[in-house]
């Protein structure tokens, strides 16, 4: 059964980030990127992490990919990718190469069946007692206090540097 | 059986597109949208190795990647649009003017 979901969210996965790359409209890559990120969201199920599943849903697919679809629909970009078809052909050959050479340096993963590790204090029973969120709230408020602080402030930041931004007459 | 390596590998599989969306085109904002498929899969492994160390600080960490996205997204956007108005497009090949 996690298998028949696994293979069916991850194909879908590959299926929609290649429609993500290749299409030629910025609006048709935002929506493949939203479904990838709705199949991301199901392996995160399959892989019992409720809340990142949720957040995932609200924060990427909801917040991040609005924001995207209306700075394309505000700039208006239709006949910019016109332009775009007749690509630098060495370009191309970079991007591959690239591609190539960083997959062969993820991908030795496949070999580590077995890693010599040391079992975390939360075995799926425990987290289950309680729920994944409430686990993963008290971890915030407790061990990642300070980064969470620093998360506010950063998102303080961003505000203001947006706001700037976005006032500023060229 | 699905294990860990199966998700290590989709894991790179998405990360490497992200990487050949990067170099190919040469719109800014799919450039963006590229980089967030690139978060994503990172976000995949660190969900991953969370379940099968049994250890919660993956999802602790994929939410932090998250905020920081969320911060990236708007500020990078805001940029984008600042640049497009001052130069009419978004294409990085015509954005050249630090360029030495």
């Amino acid at each position: 059964m996690e298998a028949l979901f696994f293979y069916l969210f991850g194909g879908l996965a590959l299926i929609s980030s290649f429609f993500v790359i290749f299409l030629r409209k910025p609006v048709h890559n935002a929506v493949a990127l939203i479904f990838t990120f709705f199949c991301l969201a199901g392996l995160y199920l399959i892989l019992g992490a409720e809340f990142v599943a949720m957040i995932q849903v609200l924060v990427y697919a909801g917040a991040i990919m609005v924001l995207f679809l209306f700075v394309i629909m505000l700039l208006n970009l239709e006949e910019e990718e016109a332009i775009e078809g007749r690509g630098n052909k060495f370009r191309r050959w970079l991007g591959g190469f690239a591609a190539v050479v960083v997959f062969l340096l993820l991908a030795p993963v496949w070999l580590m069946q077995a890693l010599p590790v040391v079992k975390g204090t939360f075995p799926p029973e425990k987290v289950q007692e309680l729920g994944n969120t409430v686990w993963i709230a008290r971890l915030l408020f407790t061990d990642y206090l300070l980064p969470f602080e620093v998360a506010s402030v950063l998102l303080l930041a961003a505000i203001v540097g947006a706001v700037f931004f976005a006032m500023k007459r060229m | 059986m699905v294990g860990l390596s199966h998700y290590l590998v989709l894991s790179a599989a998405l990360f490497t597109l992200g990487v050949i969306g990067v170099f190919v085109r040469r719109n800014a904002i799919v450039i963006f949208m590229c980089i967030e498929l690139m978060l994503n899969a990172v976000n995949l492994a660190f969900i991953a190795f969370s379940r099968y160390l049994q250890a919660l600080d993956g999802q602790v960490f994929v939410f932090f990647v998250m905020t920081v996205a969320a911060a990236e997204v708007a500020v990078g956007l805001a940029i984008i649009v600042v640049v497009f108005r001052s130069r009419q497009t978004v294409r990085i090949d015509e954005i050249n003017l630090l360029k030495g």
